[in-house]
């Protein structure tokens, strides 16, 4: 076998474990959008174009809200403003694919492609450009397929899952989940902090607005922890 | 509640901006360097805007017209711990789940 193929499925085996957390996620969001009255074609078509879990559910909670559209795809971009971070980390290593590969790993740019991707791209520094895609496009072969078929199944259930099972709770249970385990130093722990404090604090604001401005105090916070971090350190 | 939207425009912008944030850096600006002040405000995007709608959700739960939920508040206290100690995302969801269950079964 040689060695672009070798990365590639290195790759798909790589995501295996992360179809544990892939699978009910897509699950919940389908469930969750077809009990807010999104149908099923809408509900996979979300998952399809936008590939983006926490920005599809952060869509529904602001749409629960009653906020505008303008409000909506803002706030909903702003949860997803850490892919453009994504974007920069891999800049180096695929700046000189063909535009039109980078744009397809654009589109897959989810947590799991570029947390597997970045790492495995540090361990190993002679691998070529097209070793790099293949590795990338690997974790994205299982990823993508299973994220809008558990998506569909998820929709075609939510459909039959009665009226009071406390859903209203699913986007905070979801989101409360994936900060635990971000919380990795003390500036993403103080930049958490001050988003929980700020976000209530906020909340008499018009449009949810409480949302956006309470997650880029959180940014200033984390930025500038960290930035006195370094400093400090000898 | 949806009825009052255009979904596909809903869909179909947040498809194309996250596209854009996602192809930014490694489609248009390549291989040339990214300012450090940037890319250190971007690392905190998720822990920024995730408890920024969790904690309203949380205090004010709509389901009990804003008024503080013993149930919910601990559940969302247990995934949140979870999440923290065991790092895996899945645990923490199914423990927040059990919580929010066990307590609005028992709380009645």
């Amino acid at each position: 076998m040689n060695s672009v193929k070798a990365a590639f499925w290195s790759g798909v085996r790589q995501f295996m474990p992360f179809n544990i957390v892939v699978i009910p996620f897509a699950l919940l969001f389908g469930v969750v959008a077809t009990e807010a009255g999104l149908s099923v074609f809408e509900t996979l078509s979300f998952s399809v174009v936008v590939i983006a879990g926490a920005a599809q559910f952060t869509a529904l909670q602001l749409m629960a809200e009653h906020s505008p559209t303008i409000i909506v795809l803002a706030s909903a971009l702003a949860v997803n403003l850490r892919m453009a971070m994504y974007s920069a980390t891999l800049a180096p290593y695929l700046g000189k694919a063909p535009l039109w590969k980078r744009a397809f790993v654009a589109y897959f740019l989810v947590d799991q492609v570029f947390a597997l991707s970045s790492m495995e791209y540090e361990k190993r520094p002679e691998w070529t450009v097209s070793e790099r895609l293949a590795f990338a496009f690997g974790v994205a072969t299982p990823m993508a397929p299973v994220w809008y078929i558990a998506t569909f199944f998820g929709a075609y259930l939510g459909n039959a899952i009665p009226d009071g099972m406390a859903l209203d709770f699913a986007v905070p249970i979801t989101f409360l989940a994936m900060i635990g385990p971000a919380l990795r130093t003390l500036a993403h722990v103080g930049a958490a902090a001050t988003a929980l404090i700020v976000s209530p604090l906020l909340i008499w604001m018009p449009h949810s607005l409480n949302i956006m401005l309470a997650g880029i105090a959180a940014m200033i916070v984390g930025a500038a922890i960290e930035n006195r971090m370094n400093r400090s350190a000898p | 509640m949806t009825e009052t939207y255009n979904i596909w425009v809903i869909i179909l912008g947040l498809g194309a901006g996250s596209f854009f944030l996602r192809f930014i850096f490694m489609g248009v600006i390549g291989d040339r360097p990214i300012p450090e002040w940037v890319l250190r405000h971007l690392r905190y995007t998720a822990v920024g805007f995730l408890p920024a709608i969790a904690s309203p959700l949380v205090l004010m739960p709509a389901a009990t017209e804003g008024q503080l939920d013993p149930a919910r508040l601990a559940a969302a206290l247990v995934t949140l711990g979870i999440g923290y100690f065991t790092k895996n995302v899945v645990w923490a969801i199914l423990s927040g789940a059990i919580t929010l269950y066990g307590l609005l079964f028992l709380l009645g």
